[in-house]
This record gives C-alpha cells, structure tokens and sequence, in this order.
C-alpha cells in the first residue's frame, strides 16, 4: 500500500516504513536509545530527502522514547534529578553544536565533518563496549567476581567538589561531570543529527557508576526532551518535518519498542552491552566503507536552497 | 560565424512564413494533475492535429513534431567525489542555475530524420541540445556538452526520471492526428508545467504551439504541506504532541502490571 508524503514529496510503502519503525523502535526500547543512527540512514536509502529524514527522524524518536520514559517512570527506574541536570549541560551543548554547524557549512566541510565523526564515534565506542562486556561475560565465566563493577567504586571523577545526592542512582557525586556530559552529549547530538543515547548510555555507566538498571530511563528522558526541541525547532526553521512520515514510523516505533524494553530487562546487562556494542561498530564500519570503498557513482546532484 | 547564424536565421524565418497556413490544435487529458495521498505517478496524454486550410501546399516530407514539457526552473548543485587521504570527499561541485527540475523531449523520430544539424543546435532540440547555464565565477554559461558535470546531471535525473528524452515518443495515428504520453513520475516537483510543440515539415520549422499544465497537491497532502510552510513552530508542537500521544497510548495499550 503506497501513500504520498507531502514534505518528503514522494510515495513510500506503508508497510516498508512500519517494518523499519518496529525494528528500530525495538532496538531503541531494549537498549535505550534513541535509535537515530539506524533511521536517518534507512530513510534516506529509501529515497527521503537527507534533511528531511533527520528532521522526521528527531519526531519519531521522541514518540519511542517518550512510551520507554513512561514504562521506566512506572517500574521507578529512572533518575529524574539526575536527568535534569544532564538536560541543563546538554542545552549548553547544543547551543555551541548548532554553531559549529553553521561555520562547518559556511567553509563546506559539513558531510565530511559529519561522515568522519560518525566512524570515529561508533567505531571507537562500539569497540569499547565490545571490548568491556566480552571482558565482562569472561570474568563472570570464570566464577570471578566483577570487581570493577560495584557501584561503590570511586575514581578520580568522584574526588571532584559541588557534590550532590542523586537518590535513586544510589550516588552521592559532584554535579561538574554530569553536566560535563550532557554537555558533550548536546554538542554532538546537534552536530550529527542523533538524539546521542549510544553515547549516554556506556558515559554514565563507566564514567558516573549509575546502576544499570536507572541508566535506560535516565538517558531516555534526556532523548526525548532534546528531540522534542529538534522536531520544533527544524519544524519552524527549515519546514522539514514531515508530520505523515513520522506517524508511520512512530506507531511502529513506539510498539517495537515495547517489545524490546521487555527483551531487554530479560538479558543480562553484560550480554546487552556485548550486542549493543557490536551493532554500534557494524554501523560504524558501514560508514568508514562509505568513506574508503570508491563509490559507484561520483557525481551527486541535490537542489540549492535560499537561492534567490 | 555571427554572420552565417544570422543568415540561417533570417532564411528560417522567411520559409516559415508562407507555412502559417498549417496549425496545431491539441488538448492534454488534463490541465491538473492532483498530487492527494495515493498518488504514485500517472501519464498524461496529448492529442493533437494539424490543421491545413486551402493555402496549404502539399509536404513531400509529411508531418514531423517535437514535443518538449518543461517544469518548474530551480537551481541544482552538481558535486564530483574524489579520493583525498584514502576517502572519497566530495571535491568539486558546479551550480546549474535555473535549470528545468523536469524535461521531457519527445519526437515522432529521431531529430536528423527530418532537421539539419544546425538547427537541431538552433531549435535546442532533445537534452543533448537544451540550454543548461553553469555558474562559472561570476558569469553564467553553458559549457561543452561533453563535460562531465553536465553529462553527470542529465544522467542523474534521466535515472530518477525526470528527464527523458524519446524519439518515438510521438506517434502519428494519421498523417495529421498525433498523441503523445507525458511520464509524470511520483516524486515531480508541484508547479506550472509549460508543453511546446513544434512542427517540422521539408526539413523547416513551420508551426509551433504551446499549452500547459499544472501539478498541485490537493486536499490532506495540501493541508500539511501549507501548515508545514506558513505555521511551522505551531506544526512541529503538534508533531511533538502527536508524538507524545503515540508514545502514551502504546504505554497505555501495552501495560502488563
């Protein structure tokens, strides 16, 4: 069944485009994130204008993130305290991410910026968190304790001043990385188009020592709120979003992800940061072949905007 | 040079001269086509006949026409990758200001059948011939036709099938009835569409006429795509709270405790 879009102004199959919703949705809710960086690419290989899917993108993430909040808020497991905070740097964050945006196009160097970062980021932290949990599943294997998981492990981050009580999280820390990392988070995010809950989640567990359990519903919080602003503010800038586009991909969004927040409080926290690891890199892979791999076709045409 | 052009074109003109005898009437199946929610692209069909009077001289040659559908002009940036550092970058880009966004030549057969080279250059007949100015520093030009940025635009949108060109696109039921279809793909751009039809007979263009049409979405597809444009703060709220309400009810459907 076809249905004409009319901002991305062309025919998608309904059916394709709820596939793609449920699967990504169920991805999101298993492992709590956004799930952006497995969209915007699929959209835009269907034939979605690429700023149009980023924009539709950021509507349809806020739907699946807001049922998880809702489904976490209920089972109270997540950290409203410590999610403001992170709101308050990552608002920071996206107000400098914006401008480096706007000098990166200026001088042209934006898809590149963009291309690059995304290989160095999903590769580096993919790699990571494969490397962490293989580690992880191996100690456990063995019958050893995983010592370096207890909560009451301190680093260096936690000798820092301004400390502050986050109850649920169980952490008494100083607020200076928390809005550290929301401010990273921001700044990123608005640089490459992602809500950055692939990035949030392994910072607040390795960094912060948040349980895991909190981690999913905390990070979901900060995703919806920053992308209910993205929707917003490319709904009233650039009249990119497309509202027919993100219903499809939001119904089938928000029941995927159901499922997979179910899914994923059945596997052990080790195993779904083994998969979650591996699914970041194979995307990141995807991308560095993109950049290497010469390209079937050389030549790309895209209509200029704002010319006079 | 300047010289031989301006001959030819005072000869054209004086030999379409006595041919104003002959005229084209034609009518396209509809004169607006209606983007609503199901459409994925239909073809329009052109009917048409030359029309002789008494004055008409008889054409050795018969009947020859060219028909050429042009859309709204927008202008389109041509970008060539290349490899810098071992990844492919795109390096270098060309503008093709005002260009069609949609082209579309047809031909009852192919254009040295029945014209002369040099005015098959003169006329701009097919996409090989039609006029694509680049931005070149502060100038605009058409380049030669064997660049590759231009040859790399033409093929693009003849791939998404914005431009085609058919030379038995148009097919003579009579010596004088002809019908034309105009492929409209499902992602044409919204706007005024202008058909230009040229009669060539004895070599020498003796008649032209023009019509047009016009693409517009209608009805849901309308309503989005204007709020979209005029109320955009309001309409990306209305998303987000669609989406909240997405997100609610799926919470609230799929509750277990």
């Amino acid at each position: 069944m076809e249905i004409y879009l009319p901002i991305a102004d062309l025919p998608v199959n309904v059916f394709l485009v709820l596939g793609m919703g449920l699967t990504v949705g169920f991805v999101s809710g298993m492992f709590g994130i956004g799930g952006g960086f497995l969209m915007t690419p699929l959209l835009i290989f269907v034939g979605v204008a690429p700023a149009v899917a980023v924009a539709t993108v950021a509507s349809h993430i806020a739907a699946s993130s807001f049922s998880g909040v809702l489904s976490y808020w209920r089972r109270k497991a997540l950290d409203i305290s410590l999610a403001m905070l992170l709101l308050t740097g990552g608002v920071i964050g996206t107000g400098l991410g914006v401008w480096l945006f706007t000098v990166l196009r200026r001088i042209g160097q934006l898809d590149i910026t963009i291309g690059l970062s995304y290989v160095i980021l999903l590769t580096s932290v993919g790699g990571l968190m494969v490397y962490e949990s293989v580690g992880a599943i191996l100690r456990a294997r063995s019958g050893k304790r995983a010592e370096l998981r207890r909560p009451g492990t301190h680093t260096w981050i936690h000798g820092l001043p301004f400390k502050m009580r986050f109850k649920t999280s169980r952490l008494y820390i100083s607020v200076i990385p928390v809005l550290g990392i929301g401010l990273i988070i921001g700044f990123i995010g608005a640089i490459m188009g992602i809500g950055g809950g692939f990035l949030l989640v392994p910072m607040l567990i390795y960094l912060l020592r948040v349980p895991t359990s909190v981690v999913i519903g905390t990070s979901m919080v900060l995703t919806l709120v920053t992308m209910a602003m993205a929707t917003i503010m490319h709904a009233a800038t650039n009249h990119l979003v497309d509202a027919v586009l993100a219903l499809i991909l939001m119904v089938g969004g928000v029941i995927g992800a159901q499922f997979g927040a179910r899914a994923g409080q059945k596997m052990p926290a080790d195993r779904l940061r083994l998969l979650l690891g591996v699914l970041v890199v194979a995307v990141g892979v995807r991308f560095a072949l993109d950049l290497v791999l010469p390209p079937t076709e050389a030549f790309s045409i895209r209509a200029m905007e704002n010319t006079r | 040079m300047k010289f031989a052009r301006c001959l030819a074109m005072i000869a054209a003109c004086v030999a379409s001269a006595p041919a104003a005898a002959e005229r084209i009437v034609s009518s396209v199946s509809t004169h607006q086509v209606m983007i609503s929610s199901n459409f994925t692209g239909l073809d329009l069909v052109l009917f048409g006949t030359v029309e002789r009077d008494a004055a008409t001289v008889l054409r050795k040659s018969g009947y020859d026409l060219v028909m050429t559908v042009t859309g709204p002009k927008v202008s389109t940036v041509t970008r060539r990758k290349e490899r810098t550092f071992g990844i492919w970058v795109n390096v270098e880009s060309r503008a093709f200001i005002d260009v069609p966004s949609y082209l579309v030549v047809m031909s009852s057969r192919p254009f040295d059948g029945f014209v002369n080279a040099d005015t098959i250059r003169r006329l701009q007949l097919g996409l090989n011939r039609t006029l694509l100015p680049q931005q070149i520093g502060s100038d605009l030009a058409d380049t030669v036709r064997e660049d590759p940025f231009r040859g790399a635009f033409l093929r693009l949108k003849a791939v998404r099938h914005l431009y085609v060109e058919n030379t038995a696109g148009v097919t003579f039921l009579t010596p004088t009835l002809f019908r034309a279809t105009i492929p409209i793909p499902a992602e044409v751009p919204v706007g005024n569409y202008d058909i230009n039809l040229k009669l060539f007979a004895d070599g020498q263009n003796i008649a032209q006429a023009t019509s047009a049409f016009e693409i517009v979405k209608v009805g849901f597809e309308q309503f989005v795509f204007s709020q979209a444009q005029t109320n955009g703060f309001f309409y990306g709220l209305a998303t987000v709270m669609l989406a909240l309400l997405t997100g609610w009810f799926a919470s609230v459907v799929f509750r277990r405790d």
